[in-house]
């Protein structure tokens, strides 16, 4: 066999694990009877395991406190997206609120045209809802962005949204006033939301009274 | 370990940075090892695996995750090193002879990075000699045989992790024992 070309060849095939059962019959027969060779190999396999044995290497301490440190920031978005994963009761209920409120709101900027509830004998001039002399309405009155002046009577609940109560009298001596006993157009209560809060604490109302209407009862 | 990995994985995906800090740790000294016997400078080898974890961290989107993680990374780290070594070669040649010394190059003059307890100063400095050994390999050489001996990857992983076919990953292997051994016959 020649040492140079394929005894050294067959060492490295066996050190890369690759050997034959053949090959590896033929190196050690070769190095049985080639000190050269023997020498070769034993200082092949002396210098991996001296390289292999050179100590563990861990990394610095704070090694991976550092990584997270300089890695480029999180998108913001993501970081709320896994908040709300992570709290799925608190993302419902902003989400409840969310689409309570947007609903309400919209309402409230949506609806700019004059709407009365009870249709039947009133008058509408120029967003006033005119209750006319001499008519009584035995009902709830609902009046949406306009004024309500009363100059018949009303037995029931007066709700002005976005509005005010003018006035019936024509002399114009008693002062606007919302106070039922001095007017006395109308029985019952008297609301006038003009502000959003106010809106949407009627609407609350609203649907607290339709739900448990025994309550509303109570309170009036 | 691996499904854990490649979970986490899926997490980084997701947009979950801290899922990465798990990834760090498990690979920190694995990584760290590679460029530290690559470069020979603990400081540098610090730098150079950070900024592969964060380069893993930035491209996470282009690992295809039937493929072994591990691969993936040491490819980022080595060739973040060798492109180093490479940047630095203009500026001097540690391998290069010391003018008037018989043997000695520019490794004997660099000081110890880190200071040492007494009692491990004769072993660790017989350690020191061999790292010094590998660092004189030329950097081809160097690199498998740091993946294949402190790392023991296999041939076909080495072979995946520089990009070179599996036959040159041999012959440079084989090359780098030869080299070796003749560094290190005496000691």
């Amino acid at each position: 066999m020649n040492c140079k070309k394929e005894a050294i060849s067959l060492m490295h095939k066996y050190l890369d694990g690759e050997l034959k059962r053949e090959e590896e019959r033929r190196l050690r027969n070769h190095l049985q009877n080639c000190p050269s060779c023997q020498n070769h190999f034993h200082e092949l396999k002396r210098s991996i395991t001296l390289i292999k044995n050179t100590g563990p290497t861990s990394a610095p301490s704070n090694f991976t406190a550092n990584v997270m440190n300089s890695l480029p920031k999180e998108k913001k978005r993501k970081n709320y997206i896994r908040a709300m994963q992570r709290h799925p009761i608190l993302t419902a209920a902003a989400v409840f609120f969310i689409l309570m409120f947007s609903g309400i709101f919209s309402a409230w900027n949506q609806d700019q045209h004059v709407t009365v509830s009870k249709q039947e004998n009133l008058e509408i001039r120029d967003k006033t809802v005119i209750v006319p002399e001499g008519v009584t309405i035995n009902d709830d009155l609902v009046v949406r962005n306009g004024d309500l002046k009363i100059l018949g009577k009303i037995n029931g609940d007066v709700t002005i949204i976005n509005g005010e109560i003018i006035n019936g009298k024509p002399n114009g001596d008693i002062e606007n006033n919302l106070d039922s006993s001095t007017l006395r157009a109308y029985t019952g209560e008297l609301n006038e939301v003009n502000q959003v809060y106010e809106w949407v604490w009627y609407q609350t109302k609203h649907i607290v009274s339709d739900l448990f209407s025994f309550e509303s009862d109570q309170e009036e | 370990m691996e499904t854990m990995i490649k979970q986490k994985i899926k997490e980084v995906k997701k947009g979950d940075q801290s899922a990465f800090e798990d990834i760090v740790s498990f690979y920190q000294t694995k990584v760290y090892h590679i460029c530290l016997r690559m470069i020979g400078n603990a400081y540098e080898a610090e730098d150079l695996a950070q900024e592969a974890f964060i380069r893993a961290y930035t491209n996470i989107h282009t690992f295809d995750e039937k493929r072994k993680f591990s691969t993936w990374l040491y490819r980022i780290a080595t060739n973040l090193t060798i492109d180093r070594i490479r940047k630095k070669k203009p500026d001097y040649h540690l391998d290069a002879e010391v003018r008037g010394t018989d043997g000695l190059d520019m490794y004997s003059q660099l000081a110890a990075d880190q200071a040492l307890p007494e009692e491990e100063v004769e072993s660790l400095e017989l350690q020191s000699y061999i790292h010094k050994e590998i660092l004189a390999l030329p950097p081809k050489y160097r690199s498998v045989i740091v993946l294949r001996y402190l790392d023991e990857l296999a041939l076909q992983e080495i072979a995946e992790v520089l990009d070179i076919p599996v036959g040159t990953v041999k012959t440079r292997v084989h090359r780098g024992r030869e080299a070796l051994r003749k560094r290190l016959r005496h000691v």
